[in-house]
């Protein structure tokens, strides 16, 4: 799999895009997916939610499991994508596009956020 | 357990295919090759191949091997033709289930005792302590066979295009020894599935074999490779029991609602066989006042509940438990097992809800199975 050179990356699979005027694009990476298996349900912060980097702000079911999704920045949530809500399984068939998770507004980002040869890296072990 | 988890004859075949591998009951075992979801599909639609060889063979021969397994076991072991099989448990002195059992009569004086990987020492060592003066011979033979399984309802087409074994003359839970594709098996028609489909016990060495000419057997019937997560939710909606999820050493058979297996009125040994007298208690206790029954949850909403959850009622009063549960795929939303009081326990009962993560998620208490396939 190949992880988007013109994104960042959280060490805990998130994938973040430039901000554009301000807001940043939020999903999970195609590792995280396939750890997952088959996403069933995920549960978002509600749009105007402040959310903070390395914190919980939602939760992704799948067939075996429930995983906890953190928020890779800091900010605020302009926009959720509801078409992954009515259909998870787009976080599994598209998890850098289609299946993105939620829009925020940057107020702050941690220091050590990966490029994406250091995320390819990170999940090679 | 610092042992590296056990690999069985298909390994390099898993490998190969780009299976998710998982530890399960100390053996890497694949957990999925895809999506499990269109694994599950194919099991019901069309059919499936697995490698289940974890599971635990252990044979007893000898001429008191029924008298042995009448004794050792819950069943009426003794009663079983040669050729067919028999669910069943084994039971400790208290009652509470050790593991619950498939038994193959394989001749007159042969039988083969399959035990969950989880469980398959201490059915061993259970066995080994309930033989002394029975003239019966155990033998652990775990790593003398590997099984694959077929499951679905193409798989009688795909496997009779490899066999001249008469599939036809095999009811469900009978077992024969046949050549498939050229392979000594045992075959079996059974599983954990709720689909038609069967069960091939071969030697380790003919595994890799086998599997390649099933898979090329059931390519233009739509078979895939199936890992033990779509098996999970196959046997779930079929309304089956884990061990370890739905049984354990604290349920007796009765509790589980499986009290059918138990069978007081054999004969061999004088009646007596392990665990009988608390068994017979439990069994009265049941019938008296059931402390709890193993129902079905169905959700409302679409989160899913998992084992352990706490079952609770309009007032938020914990009133059970969930055992398993999972996305159904079938249904098209999240099912459960789950043990609740038994006021509770009537299909249709109002305010039930399981509690997720501390949201009470609304939940029909739906009657097992969840999923029958049409005859």
């Amino acid at each position: 799999m190949s992880n988007p050179q013109q994104l960042r990356y959280s060490k805990e699979h998130e994938w973040l895009s430039d901000a554009a005027e301000g807001v940043s694009t939020v999903g999970i990476t195609e590792h995280a997916s396939n750890a997952l298996g088959d996403v069933v349900y995920v549960d978002l912060p509600e749009v105007g939610t402040t959310v903070t980097a390395g914190e919980t702000c939602g939760e992704l079911e799948s067939t075996k499991s429930v995983s906890d999704l953190y928020s890779p920045v800091d900010g605020e949530v302009t926009e959720v994508n509801e078409e992954v809500v009515g259909d998870p399984s787009l976080v599994n068939s598209a998890p850098f596009e289609g299946g993105w998770l939620f829009k925020v507004k940057l107020t702050g980002e941690p220091d050590d956020l990966l490029t994406a040869d250091e995320y390819t890296a990170f999940t090679a072990g | 357990m610092t042992d590296a988890p056990r690999r069985t004859a298909l390994d390099a075949t898993h490998r190969a295919l780009g299976a998710t591998m998982t530890d399960f009951a100390g053996w890497d075992m694949p957990l999925r090759y895809a999506s499990e979801r269109d694994e599950h599909v194919a099991v019901r639609t069309r059919a499936g191949l697995f490698d289940l060889s974890h599971m635990g063979e252990i044979t007893v021969t000898g001429p008191q091997a029924a008298d042995l397994l009448d004794y050792a076991l819950v069943g009426n072991i003794g009663g079983v033709k040669p050729g067919r099989a028999r669910y069943t448990m084994i039971c400790d002195a208290a009652g509470g289930i050790l593991d619950d059992l498939i038994v193959y009569r394989l001749a007159d004086l042969e039988y083969m005792v399959v035990a969950n990987a989880s469980n398959a020492q201490v059915v061993l060592d259970a066995l080994t302590a309930r033989a002394g003066g029975f003239d019966a011979a155990i033998r652990d033979d775990r790593d003398a066979y590997a099984l694959l399984a077929v499951q679905g309802p193409e798989s009688p087409g795909i496997l009779k295009s490899l066999t001249d074994a008469d599939l036809d003359g095999l009811k469900y839970y009978a077992g024969l020894p046949g050549t498939v594709a050229g392979v000594d098996a045992l075959i079996a028609r059974t599983g954990y599935t709720g689909e038609d489909g069967f069960e091939l016990f071969v030697r380790p060495a003919d595994a890799a074999a086998l599997w390649a000419a099933l898979t090329e057997a059931g390519k233009d019937a739509g078979l895939v490779p199936c890992g033990l997560s779509c098996r999970d939710t196959l046997r779930l909606e079929a309304g089956m029991p884990l061990y370890g999820h739905e049984l354990t050493t604290a349920t007796t058979p009765f509790d589980a609602g499986l009290g059918r297996v138990v069978k007081f009125e054999k004969t061999t040994n004088g009646g007596a066989f392990v665990g009988r007298d608390a068994l017979a208690a439990a069994a009265a206790r049941a019938e008296a006042s059931p402390p709890r029954k193993l129902v079905g949850l169905a959700a409302k909403g679409r989160r899913v509940p998992r084992a352990g959850y706490q079952v609770v009622a309009a007032d938020g009063t914990v009133i059970g438990e969930v055992t398993s549960g999972a996305p159904s795929p079938t249904l098209g939303k999240p099912i459960a097992i789950a043990y609740v009081d038994a006021a509770y326990a009537e299909p249709g009962t109002e305010g039930v809800a399981v509690d997720i993560r501390g949201s009470h998620e609304a939940y029909d208490v739906v009657a097992l199975p969840f999923y029958k396939r049409q005859k």
